[in-house]
C-alpha cells in the first residue's frame, strides 16, 4: 500500500549508501554502515527559508529590476562602471587635500631618490679613451660632473653632444660602463694642413675643420701650408694640388686661394703657377709635363698662366726681359 | 475591421522581424494547467552541413532553446484569461525564471493559448491574371479577393494561410509564384477566435513590459511539432489533450486544413476524482499521475491507493481506494472527451482523408492507456505524440506537455506564409485605368 497524505512522523534522513552498477559493497568502509539515522521534526521548514507560499510570483518591481539588470549595457556598467566610479570618487575626496598630495608626491619622491641612489646605479668617475692630455683636461672642463652621480641623473646624449662639439674632437661615445664608470671614448682630429690668415695660423684636418691654432709655421714645418681666404673650405682640392706637385719636391711653399675662387702654387724664388678654377690637377700635370722636357721652372720664369686652357702664358722676370731685349737689338743692329 | 486587423498583424510581422535581428525571442504557451516559457536565440545558423546533404532537419535547426521555465498557471480557464492579475503573475514567473536561465533580457514573446471558440473557414477565391505571370502581387489580389463569410463581431481572424494554389487547370501549386497562366485560384483557412480572449492575453503580455511578436492558436502549434513531416503531408489530426481544452488539428499538404477545441481536459479528469473521492484537487492530481488509468485488470481490484486526508479523523483520514475505483472515474470522462473529439473530426470530414493518422499529445495524453480507448473511439491509427527534438530543450521539457511549446519555437522560427504576408492590392482598377485600357483594346481588336 502506498501512502499518500502526510504522515506526523518523524522522518528518517539515512545517508545515502553507493548504489549503481559500479558499487562494490565490498568497499564500504564499516563504519559508514551503521550511521546513526538522523531525525527531524517535519514542519520545521514552516520557520525557514521555504515558509513562503509555494508557487511565488515575482513582484513588478523585483521583475523590472531583474530585466534591467539583464540588460547587457546596465551589466556592464554595474560590473565595471560602477566599480571605475567609486573608485575615482574615492580617489577624488583623499586627493581633495592639499597636504595629502604633497604627503604623496614626497613619499613617491623619496621612494625613486632612494632606488636611483642605490650603488648599483652610481657613477664614480670618468675614464677618456683616445684623447691626449690637453684635449681629457679640455673634455672635463666642458663636461663639469662632480662624481658620484646616480646613472638616471646622467644624460648621456647631452655629454655625447658637448664632448663632440669641442672643435679637436672628431667623434665620441660616451657611455656608462658596469663597474660606476663614465667611459668617453674620442677620435681626435689630425692636422694635415697648415692654414694661414690674416688673424694667426690655423691646423686644419682633411676635412677643412678647425683643429688648432698654432703660434708659429714652424712648429708643424711638416705639413704643407695654405693661404688665403675661403682656403678651409677646399682643403681636399688643395691635397690633391699638393700630392701632384709632389715631384718639384722642396720648392713647393704653398698654395694660395685667390679670390675665394681658384688656387696658385707658389714656389721658391717667387715663382707662381696660377691655376684655373676648372681641374686645376690637370692643368699642374700639364705644367710639370712641359718642366720635364724643358726645364721650364728651372728657367728665369715668375709666373706659369694656366687660366685659360687654350692660352697658357709665362711672364718672364724683368732681369730675364731686359736681357731678352737687348739680345733682339743686338741682333736687329748686327747687319 | 479586415484592414485593421491586416495592419496589426504586419505590424506583429514586423516585430518578430526585429527580434530575429535582435536574435532572442521568448516563447510563451499560455495553458490552463502550466504556463511554458522557452527563451530561443536565433544564430541564424539554418544548415547542420556545407554540402546540404543534411538540410535543415524539417526547420528545427537555426535556433537554440537557451532558457526554459513553467510555472503553475493561475486565473486561466479553458485556456482563456479569467483573472487577469494572476495570469499576469504567473506570465511573469514564467519569463523571470526562463530569462534568469537564459542570463539575457527577453523584449519580444511569441504566444499560444489554446481556447477562446476557435472556429475554420475554408475560403477560395479565383482571379484572371493581369498579365501571363503570376507575381507576389497577383497573389495577395487573389487573396484579397477571397470571399470573407460572416464569421460575427467581437471574432477576430488568427490564422489566415492559403493552402492550395491552382492556376488554371493545375491544383496542389504550394509556390506558383513565376509560373505562367491565365487565372489563379487559391485555397484559403481562415481560424477565427473571440477577440477578447486575444486582447486579454496582448493585455497581460503588455503588462508585462514585453512585446508581442506573434500569437498563435496552439492546436495548430502542437500539431507542427507532433505531427511527423509525413503525416503532415499524407494528412493527420493531431489531439492536444491540455488540462482545460482538448484541441484538434487536422493538417494536409503540411498546412493546417482544420482546427477546433473540446473545452474539456484533464483538470476536468482531476475535478472528477476529486468530486468522487472526496479529496482536495492536489491530491486528486496526484492520484490521477501516479495511478491514474483507463484499463481495469483483476489486479488493479487489490491494489489499494491511501487517499489520505487532514482532518485529523483517524478514520477519514486512513481511507483507502482501489484502483479499479479510480479507473472507473477516469474512464466515463475521457471516454465523453474522446467521443466529443470524434464527432468534431466527424463533423470536419476527418473521414474522408486518405491517411487518417491520429497523434495524441498533450500532457492528458499521458494517461496509461489512453492510446487503447483512443483507437477503440477514434479509429485503429492511433499513436502517442511527443514534440520533436529542438536543440538545447531540456529533458524536462521534451514531454508530451511541451508540445505547442516546442511548436512554437518552430512556428517563430519560420512561420507559414499567412494572408497578411503579401501586400494587400491597393485598388489596382483606380491605379491604372491606363493600362487596363490598352489591353482592352489589344484583347479586342
Amino acid at each position: 500500500m502506498r501512502s499518500i497524505g502526510a504522515a506526523r512522523a518523524l522522518v528518517i534522513h539515512r545517508r545515502k549508501l553507493p548504489s549503481g552498477p559500479d558499487a562494490g559493497f565490498e568497499d564500504v568502509q564499516p563504519e559508514e554502515l551503521n550511521v546513526q539515522p538522523k531525525v527531524r521534526l517535519r514542519g520545521a521548514r514552516l520557520f525557514g527559508r521555504s515558509a513562503r507560499p509555494s508557487d511565488p510570483a515575482p513582484s513588478r518591481l523585483s521583475y523590472r529590476y531583474q530585466r534591467w539588470m539583464l540588460t547587457p549595457g546596465i551589466r556592464l556598467g554595474v560590473r565595471l562602471g560602477l566599480p571605475m566610479v567609486v573608485l575615482a570618487g574615492t580617489l577624488g575626496m583623499y586627493f581633495a587635500a592639499e597636504d595629502r598630495r604633497e604627503a604623496v608626491s614626497a613619499y613617491v619622491s623619496d621612494l625613486r631618490r632612494s632606488i636611483q641612489e642605490r650603488p648599483e646605479f652610481m657613477v664614480n668617475l670618468m675614464a677618456i679613451d683616445g684623447a691626449g692630455t690637453g684635449l681629457a683636461q679640455d673634455i672635463r672642463e666642458v663636461v663639469p660632473l662632480d662624481f658620484p652621480l646616480s646613472s638616471w641623473d646622467l644624460d648621456v646624449e647631452q655629454i655625447r653632444d658637448l664632448i663632440a662639439g669641442l672643435d679637436p674632437v672628431k667623434s665620441a661615445t660616451v657611455r656608462i660602463r658596469p663597474g660606476g664608470i663614465l667611459q668617453v671614448d674620442v677620435v681626435e682630429r689630425q692636422p694635415i694642413i697648415v692654414w694661414r690668415t690674416r688673424n694667426g695660423i690655423e691646423l686644419l684636418d682633411e676635412t677643412g675643420a678647425h683643429v688648432d691654432t698654432i703660434a708659429a709655421r714652424s712648429d708643424h714645418a711638416d705639413l704643407p701650408l695654405i693661404a688665403g681666404a675661403g682656403a678651409d673650405a677646399h682643403v681636399g682640392e688643395a691635397l690633391e694640388i699638393l700630392k701632384t706637385s709632389r715631384s718639384l719636391g722642396e720648392r713647393v711653399r704653398g698654395l694660395v686661394r685667390i679670390g675665394e675662387r681658384r688656387w696658385d702654387l707658389v714656389l721658391d724664388r717667387g715663382q707662381r703657377i696660377m691655376l684655373p678654377v676648372d681641374r686645376p690637377v690637370r692643368a699642374l700635370e700639364r705644367v710639370l709635363a712641359v718642366n720635364e722636357v724643358q726645364d721650364l721652372l728651372e728657367r728665369d720664369v715668375a709666373v706659369v698662366d694656366m687660366r685659360l686652357g687654350q692660352r697658357p702664358t709665362i711672364r718672364m722676370t724683368k732681369a730675364a726681359s731686359e736681357d731678352w731685349w737687348n739680345t733682339k737689338v743686338t741682333v736687329g743692329n748686327g747687319q | 475591421m479586415m484592414t485593421d486587423l491586416y495592419q496589426s498583424q504586419r505590424a506583429m510581422r514586423q516585430m518578430r522581424r526585429q527580434a530575429m535581428q535582435r536574435g532572442v525571442v521568448a516563447i510563451l504557451d499560455v495553458g490552463s494547467s502550466k504556463i511554458a516559457c522557452l527563451v530561443l536565440r536565433f544564430d541564424g545558423t539554418g544548415r547542420l552541413s556545407e554540402d546540404n546533404s543534411i538540410g535543415s532537419m524539417a526547420g528545427q535547426t537555426g535556433f537554440r532553446v537557451i532558457g526554459a521555465a513553467t510555472t503553475r498557471s493561475r486565473g486561466v480557464q479553458f485556456g482563456e484569461v479569467t483573472a487577469m492579475q494572476e495570469t499576469e503573475r504567473a506570465i511573469r514567473t514564467a519569463l523571470q525564471a526562463a530569462q534568469k536561465m537564459a542570463d539575457i533580457r527577453v523584449d519580444h514573446v511569441i504566444a499560444c493559448f489554446s481556447g477562446a471558440n476557435p472556429r475554420s473557414y475554408g475560403l477560395d477565391a479565383q482571379v484572371d491574371l493581369e498579365g501571363q505571370l503570376v507575381t507576389e502581387a497577383e497573389i495577395g489580389r487573389v487573396l484579397s479577393a477571397c470571399d470573407v463569410p460572416d464569421y460575427g463581431a467581437g471574432r477576430e481572424v488568427l490564422h489566415a494561410q492559403p493552402v492550395n494554389f491552382a492556376l488554371d487547370n493545375r491544383s496542389g501549386l504550394i509556390d506558383p509564384r513565376g509560373q505562367l497562366g491565365q487565372s489563379l485560384a487559391v485555397d484559403m483557412h481562415m481560424l477565427t477566435v473571440d477577440a477578447v480572449a486575444i486582447q486579454n492575453i496582448v493585455r497581460c503580455i503588455k503588462r508585462c513590459d514585453l512585446e508581442l511578436a506573434g500569437i498563435a492558436n496552439s492546436a495548430y502549434v502542437s500539431g507542427v511539432s507532433a505531427l511527423v513531416e509525413d503525416e503532415q503531408e499524407l494528412g493527420a489530426a493531431c489531439i492536444d489533450m491540455g488540462g482545460g481544452t482538448t484541441s484538434v488539428s487536422i493538417f494536409m499538404k503540411k498546412h493546417m486544413i482544420y482546427a477546433d477545441c473540446v473545452r474539456m481536459g484533464g483538470d476536468h479528469v482531476t475535478s472528477d476524482i476529486s468530486m468522487g473521492l472526496g479529496v482536495p484537487a492536489s491530491v486528486a492530481e496526484r492520484i490521477k499521475t501516479f495511478n491514474g488509468g483507463v484499463h481495469a485488470t483483476g489486479a488493479d481490484d487489490r491494489d489499494m491507493i491511501d487517499i489520505g486526508g487532514d482532518t485529523g479523523d483517524w478514520e477519514h483520514d486512513r481511507r483507502t481506494v482501489s484502483r479499479a475505483e479510480l479507473i472507473g472515474i477516469m474512464r466515463p470522462r475521457v471516454e465523453e472527451i474522446l467521443e466529443e473529439v470524434r464527432s468534431r473530426l466527424d463533423a470536419a470530414g476527418f473521414e474522408h482523408m486518405p491517411s487518417q493518422q491520429i497523434v495524441l499529445t498533450g500532457g492528458g495524453s499521458q494517461i496509461m492507456g489512453l492510446d487503447g480507448l483512443a483507437s477503440r473511439i477514434l479509429g485503429q491509427r492511433v499513436r502517442l505524440g511527443r514534440p520533436l527534438r529542438v536543440h538545447g530543450l531540456p529533458q524536462s521539457a521534451t514531454g508530451p506537455g511541451f508540445s505547442s511549446a516546442v511548436g512554437l519555437s518552430l512556428f517563430a522560427a519560420h512561420p507559414q506564409d499567412e494572408w497578411w504576408d503579401f501586400e494587400i492590392p491597393v485598388d489596382t482598377y483606380a491605379a491604372r485605368p491606363f493600362k487596363r485600357a490598352v489591353r482592352w483594346f489589344r484583347d479586342n481588336w
